[in-house]
C-alpha cells in the first residue's frame, strides 16, 4: 500500500475483508487520507480520516462531481490524460451525448430496448459489432476483455484537447452539470464534504502522489454497477492513478475464489482467459471467430493462439487443423444464458436438472421466493455442500412450505445431496482478489461420503462417458473425445489437482511445461488451458505453491505464489514511468526503461515487451502487440490507451451518466429518463416492482433499502451459520433504521420489526442506530433501511432473507442484479405467519399496483412493466 | 516449615519478588498453566493453506495430529496477512468439524416426504444418467447443446475445480453454467 490517498466506496472493508484493510490502516498511519463514502457508517467510517454519507445508489453522481471538479479547476494531470488515454482521439460526429438527449445516448433503439454502438466510434472507424448483432464485448464480472477495435488508421487525434468532439471536450460537456450542488441535493451530501474528498483526491494525485479507489459488491450489485466502476475510471484516468504504485482500482471480492471463477470462468459466455463462448448467430468456424474476436493491436492479437491452444488441451489427438481443431464441438450461447435468465427458465418447467456445487441460491439469490419455486419445478436437483442449506431443504424447510404454497407431497424434484469436502481436505488453488494464485495442500482425508468437486465431476464425466462408450451419436462425440484422464491416488481415488493445473498453465508438443503466454502456437503445437495462467506451472515447479516468506523478498513478493499474467503484480505498470521511460518521480517509481541494457526494468515484473523502447512507433501494418506504441501502456486495449470514452463493449453508453436505481422514491434530477433504459427486467408475474418516485401506489414502499455482509458470516451463510463459533458471535438477524424513523414507525431497539417489499415479508430484530443516517433529497428527508443478508430458515442461528424482498433488474453489461438500492416499508411487530404472509404481502401490493394504474408513469427509454 | 513454603508461593509476594510488579507475567502462572503446552507441539505435520473465505487469502497453517485437524492459525509467512486472521478464518477449523457438517449421502425420492440413505457410488451412477437422459430428451442439434441441464457454483472453488466443471459442461454441450460473481 503505497497509497497517499484512498477512497472506499461500494465497500465495507473494514468489517468484510479485515485482514486487506490492515494495509489501508498502516497507509493511514503513514499519513495518507483515508476516506469512506457510504450510505451508512460502519467500522471503515469509523477508522476513515472522513467520511461522506449519501444515499444509497448514488455513487455517479458522486464520482461524475469529482470528473467535473478535476476538469473544471485543470486539476488533470496532463501529461499522463494525453499520452495515456483517449482523451485526445475525435468521436464521430454523429454522436449525441445522453446530455442533449433527455438521458439517452444516441443508438437507443426503443423497441430492442438496447443501444447500438455505431455512432460511439472513434472517427473514420467502424464499429466491429453493427446494430442488430449480439453483444461481443460482453465483460463478465470485473476484467474482462478490453478493446476490440475495427482495422484501419491510427484515429484522429487533437492532442491540444480543443478539437470540440474530442474525448476530452465530450467529457468536459458531458459532467457540466455535475455540481458540487447537484451532487448534494442528489446524494443527500453536504457540499462541504464533497469538496473534502475531490480536493484530496486531486491533492494526492500527480507525480509525486498517487490515489486509490477500493470498491466491493456496493458498486457492482446495482442496475448501473459497471458504469459506476467506469465512473472511478475515469477520475482515476484523468488524474494518472492507474499502473502506478499506490494507485488502482481495487475490486474487494467476496469469495475465496470468485477471481479464479472469472478467470476460468463458471460462467456461460466466456471460455478460460476471457475468450468469447460462440453466439448461436455467429461465428460458424474457426477462422470466422478469430477474426471477429481478434483486436489489431494488443495482446487481443493473438487470440488464436489462445484458443487453438485451449481446444488442443480439451481435444488433444481429436483436435486438428483439417477438423479446425474440433471448434464446431463448442456449444453456442444466446444473448443471455446468464443465472437469472436461466431461474426463470427453470421457474417455466423448461430446465430439467440442476447441480448446485458451494452456492445457496435459495438464501443467496435475489426474490428467493422465485428461485425456490424454480427449484420445485426441476426434475431432479444435486447439492453439494458442506451442510444441509436451504437450497437442499427447500422441498420440505422454505417460506413457500410454511404458506401453503407448496407442500413436499407436491414437489416432484428428486433431490441428491452430496456432502462435499472441505478446503483443508483437498490440494487445489484459489485466485484472491489481486489476481494471486495461492495453493493449499490438502491436510487430512475427507470423511465417508464427504468428496471434493475435483472427485466429484472428475468421476462423473468418467461415468458418463462409460455408460456412452458405444453410442455413434454425432452429439456424444465431443465428450467421448473429451481429454479427461487425470491420474489419482489413494483409496477415494482422488484426481491430482497438480496434473489439472499443469494443463491449464500449458504445454508444448513434446509434453514440456510452458513458461509463458507468449509462447502458445496458434498450429496446434501446444495446448493450455487458460492462456492468462499459462506458465503458473513451469519449470516443473507449481508456482502457485511458493511460499517463500515475506521477510526473504522485497515488497512486492514475487516468491509468494504467483498471479497472472505472468507473475505482474501491477498491471499495466508501464504507465508507472513517463512517455521517455523514466520514472514520473522518485517517489513512485516501480518500473522504467534501461538504457543502457535496452530493456524494461524495475522492482516489478514488467507488463509489457520487455525490450520495447519508450520511442518505438509501430509501422502502418503492424499487428498484434506490435501495432502498441512505446509510450502506450494499456497493452490489453487495441489502441493501447487508458479509455475515457468507451467505444465499444458497454450495453448502456460509452460514458457514466446519472441514473436512478430500479426502485427509489424520487425522479432523477437530470433526465425524464428515470433509470438505466438498457437495464434488464424480469418477465415472470413472481417478480412485481414497487411503484416509484412520485408514481402513486409508492408511498407504500417509502424508504430506501440496502443490504450487506458482517464480518462473522459470509455470503448466504452454507459456512459459517452452521459453524458455532460465529453463530455465537453474529446470533440474529437484524434491521438497522435510524431514531427518527424508529420514532416515527413506532419500532423498538431490540423487538421485532417487519420489512416488506413487492416480493415478500421479512421479519428481523430492531437495532436503532444513527450509523443509518437519513437523507434530504430534493428538499425531502429519507430515511435509508440496512438489512444484512446472511440468513435463512437452517443452522444454527436462522431468520429471514434479506434476499427475499429483492427484485430481479439486472444490470445491462453483466447482468448483477441490484441488491444495494431499492424501497420497502418497515412496521413493528413480526410478521403474519403461514398463509397470513402470503394474504399480508399480495394485500399490500394491490393496493399499490393499483394505485399505479390510475397514473402509470411512461419514461422516453421504456415503457416499464410490472 | 510447609507455611512458609505457601506463603512464598503467594503471587503477592511473589510478582515482587520476581520482577513481576503488575502481576501479569510468571506470577500468574499455577502449577498447571506452567505445564501447559500449545496443542500445536504435538502435530505429526502441518500443512500450509489458504483461508476459504473471502478474496484476501490469508495464508493458514494447518495442524494435524492422528488423521486429525487439531488447530487452524494464520501462517506469518504470508506477505497478505503476515499471520493475521479474523473471526471467519479463525473459525475454519470450527467450520471443518461442526456439529452440522454432513458426512453422507442423503436422497429424496420426487413427492418423498423424507431423506432416505443412498449409497454414494449409486448415487453418481443415478445423476449421470438423469444427465445422459435429460441431453438426450433436449438436445439441440444446430447450436450443440441442451438447455435443460445447468450448473451453478464455482467462487468458493478451486481453480483445478472450476476447469473441470467447465470443462466437463461444455463437453456436454451444458451452457447454462454460472457463479456467485453474477451474484
Ligand atoms: S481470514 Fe478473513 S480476511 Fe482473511 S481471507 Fe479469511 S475471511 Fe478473508
Amino acid at each position: 500500500m503505497n497509497s497517499d490517498c484512498i477512497v472506499i466506496m461500494g465497500s465495507n472493508m473494514a468489517e468484510n475483508h479485515p485482514v486487506g484493510f490492515q494495509w489501508v490502516m498502516e497507509a493511514r498511519e503513514r499519513g495518507a487520507e483515508v476516506i469512506h463514502v457510504d450510505p451508512r457508517f460502519t467500522r471503515t467510517s469509523a477508522m476513515a480520516t472522513k467520511f461522506a454519507g449519501i444515499r444509497a445508489g448514488t455513487d455517479i453522481a458522486f464520482l461524475g462531481g469529482i470528473v467535473n471538479y478535476i476538469l473544471e479547476h485543470g486539476r488533470w494531470f496532463d501529461e499522463y490524460v494525453k499520452s495515456y488515454t483517449n482523451a485526445p482521439v475525435i468521436i464521430d460526429d454523429k454522436y449525441v451525448d445522453a446530455e442533449d438527449a433527455d438521458g439517452l445516448f444516441s443508438g437507443w433503439d426503443p423497441e430492442k430496448k438496447k443501444y447500438s454502438n455505431e455512432t460511439w466510434q472513434y472517427m473514420g472507424m467502424e464499429a466491429k459489432a453493427s446494430a442488430g448483432q449480439p453483444p461481443k464485448g460482453e465483460q463478465s464480472g470485473h476484467g474482462g476483455h478490453g478493446g476490440g477495435l475495427s482495422h484501419g488508421e491510427p484515429p484522429e487525434e487533437d492532442e491540444t484537447l480543443q478539437h470540440p468532439n474530442c474525448v476530452f471536450q465530450i467529457l468536459k460537456r458531458h459532467y457540466k452539470r455535475y455540481t458540487p450542488e447537484f451532487v448534494s441535493e442528489t446524494c443527500g451530501c453536504s457540499v462541504e464534504d464533497f469538496l473534502y474528498v475531490a480536493e484530496k483526491l486531486c491533492e494526492n494525485s500527480g507525480r509525486e502522489r498517487t490515489s486509490a479507489f477500493a470498491y466491493a459488491v456496493g458498486w457492482t450489485q446495482h442496475t448501473f454497477g459497471v458504469q459506476m466502476i467506469r465512473a472511478a475510471c475515469v477520475i482515476q484516468l484523468l488524474l494518472g492513478n492507474i499502473g502506478r504504485p499506490g494507485g488502482g482500482i481495487m475490486a474487494l471480492r467476496g469469495h475465496a475464489s470468485i477471481q479464479g471463477s472469472t478467470d476460468i470462468p463458471t460462467l456461460y459466455n466466456i471460455l478460460p482467459g476471457y475468450l468469447q463462448m460462440k453466439h448461436t448467430d455467429d461465428a460458424k468456424n474457426l477462422k470466422e471467430y478469430i477474426e471477429e474476436n481478434t483486436a489489431p493491436g494488443g495482446w487481443w492479437a493473438k487470440l488464436d493462439t489462445y484458443i487453438v491452444s485451449l481446444l488442443k488441451a480439451w481435444w488433444g489427438p481429436f483436435a486438428t487443423e483439417a477438423n479446425d481443431y474440433c471448434f464446431d464441438y463448442l456449444p453456442r450461447i444466446d444473448d443471455d444464458n446468464s443465472n437469472y435468465w436461466t431461474v426463470q427458465q427453470m421457474l417455466q418447467g423448461r430446465v430439467k436438472g440442476y447441480i448446485v456445487a458451494g452456492e445457496n441460491p435459495a438464501v443467496g439469490s435475489s426474490n428467493g421466493r422465485v428461485n425456490r419455486l424454480a427449484l420445485s419445478k426441476l426434475d431432479w436437483l444435486v447439492v453439494r455442500d458442506l451442510v444441509e442449506i436451504e437450497t437442499a431443504a427447500f422441498w420440505y424447510d422454505s417460506p413457500e412450505v410454511e404458506t401453503g404454497e407448496l407442500s413436499p407431497e407436491q414437489i416432484g424434484t428428486e433431490v441428491f445431496f452430496m456432502p462435499a469436502s472441505t478446503h483443508v481436505e483437498k490440494d487445489g488453488s484459489f485466485t484472491n482478489t489481486q489476481r494471486l494464485l495461492q495453493w493449499h495442500f490438502k491436510a487430512v482425508e475427507p470423511k465417508e461420503d464427504c468428496r471434493s468437486e475435483l472427485w466429484f465431476y472428475y468421476h462423473l464425466g468418467k461415468k458418463i462417458r462409460e455408460k456412452l462408450k458405444e453410442s455413434q451419436e454425432d452429439r456424444d462425440k465431443p465428450i467421448l473425445e473429451l481429454q479427461w484422464h487425470y491420474p489419482t491416488s489413494g483409496q477415494i481415488e482422488e484426481p491430482s489437482a497438480e496434473a489439472v493445473i499443469a494443463e491449464i498453465s500449458g504445454r508444448d508438443a513434446t509434453g514440456q511445461a510452458l513458461a509463458a503466454y507468449k509462447l502458445l502456437r496458434a498450429d496446434g503445437t501446444t495446448s493450455c488451458g487458460c492462456w492468462i495462467y499459462c506458465g503458473v506451472y513451469a519449470e516443473d515447479e507449481n508456482k502457485a505453491a511458493r511460499k517463500k516468506p515475506h521477510w526473504e523478498q522485497n515488497y512486492t513478493a514475487l516468491e509468494w505464489a504467483w498471479a497472472w499474467p505472468a507473475n505482474r503484480r501491477l498491471l499495466y505498470n508501464r504507465a508507472s514511468a513517463d512517455p521517455d521511460g523514466k520514472p514520473w518521480s522518485e517517489r513512485k517509481k516501480l518500473v522504467w526503461w534501461d538504457d543502457e541494457q535496452k530493456k524494461w526494468t524495475g522492482t516489478d515484473t514488467p507488463d509489457f515487451e520487455e525490450e520495447k523502447p519508450p520511442d518505438y512507433v509501430p509501422d502502418d501494418d503492424a499487428e498484434g502487440p506490435d501495432a502498441i506504441r512505446g509510450d502506450h501502456p494499456f497493452i490489453m486495449q487495441a489502441d493501447g490507451r487508458g479509455w475515457l470514452f468507451v467505444p465499444q463493449g458497454l450495453q448502456d453508453g460509452p460514458m457514466p451518466t446519472y441514473y436512478e436505481p430500479h426502485e427509489s422514491p424520487f425522479d432523477n434530477p437530470l433526465y425524464a429518463q428515470r433509470a438505466n433504459p438498457a437495464r434488464q427486467v424480469s418477465t415472470v408475474d413472481e417478480d412485481p416492482y414497487n411503484p416509484v418516485a412520485n408514481e402513486p401506489g409508492a408511498d407504500e414502499y417509502p424508504f430506501v433499502m440496502t443490504t450487506y455482509r458482517l464480518t462473522e458470516h459470509h455470503t448466504a451463510g452454507g459456512m459459517t451459520r452452521f459453524t458455532p463459533y460465529l453463530s455465537e458471535l453474529q446470533p440474529a438477524m437484524f434491521v438497522e433504521v435510524h431514531p427518527e424513523l424508529a420514532r416515527e414507525r413506532g419500532l423498538t431497539h431490540g423487538e421485532w420489526a417487519t420489512i416488506v417489499t413487492a416480493r415478500s415479508a421479512i421479519e428481523a430484530r430492531v437495532l436503532v442506530t444513527d450509523r443509518m443516517r437519513p437523507v434530504k433529497v430534493d428538499g425531502r428527508v429519507t430515511h435509508q433501511v440496512g438489512l444484512p443478508y446472511h440468513w435463512g430458515s437452517r443452522g444454527l442461528t436462522t431468520g429471514g432473507s434479506a434476499n427475499d424482498l429483492l427484485h430481479l433488474a439486472l444490470d445491462p453489461n453483466v447482468h448483477i442484479m441490484e441488491t444495494k438500492g431499492l424501497t420497502c416499508d418497515i412496521q413493528p411487530g413480526r410478521r403474519p405467519k403461514g398463509a397470513a404472509l402470503a394474504e399480508f404481502v399480495t394485500s399490500k401490493r394491490d393496493r399499490a399496483l393499483r394505485a399505479r394504474e390510475t397514473a402509470p408513469r411512461v419514461e422516453p427509454g421504456s415503457e416499464r412493466s410490472t | 516449615m510447609e507455611p512458609l513454603k505457601t506463603l512464598s508461593r503467594w503471587p503477592l509476594l511473589r510478582q515482587f519478588r520476581d520482577g513481576d510488579p503488575l502481576g501479569l507475567g510468571q506470577a500468574a502462572q499455577s502449577e498447571r498453566s506452567r505445564n501447559l503446552k500449545p496443542r500445536i507441539d504435538e502435530a505429526d505435520h502441518t500443512a500450509r493453506s489458504i483461508c476459504p473465505f473471502c478474496a484476501v487469502g490469508c495464508a493458514q497453517l494447518v495442524y494435524v495430529k492422528d488423521g486429525e485437524v487439531t488447530q487452524i492459525e494464520g501462517d506469518p509467512a504470508s506477505p497478505i496477512s503476515r499471520g493475521r486472521l479474523c473471526p471467519k478464518g479463525a473459525a475454519s477449523k470450527n467450520m471443518h468439524d461442526g456439529p452440522l457438517r454432513e458426512y453422507k449421502v442423503k436422497y429424496r425420492r420426487p413427492y418423498g416426504t423424507s431423506w432416505e440413505e443412498l449409497s454414494l457410488d449409486d448415487a453418481m451412477d443415478m445423476i449421470a444418467d438423469r444427465i445422459i437422459e435429460a441431453r438426450a430428451a433436449d438436445w439441440d442439434e444446430q447450436n450443440r447443446r441442451t438447455m435443460s441441464i445447468a450448473n451453478l457454483g464455482g467462487a468458493t472453488l478451486d481453480n483445478e475445480e472450476n476447469y473441470l466443471i467447465k470443462k466437463l459442461c461444455t463437453g456436454l454441450g451444458i451452457v447454462q453454467v454460472e457463479n456467485q460473481a453474477r451474484i
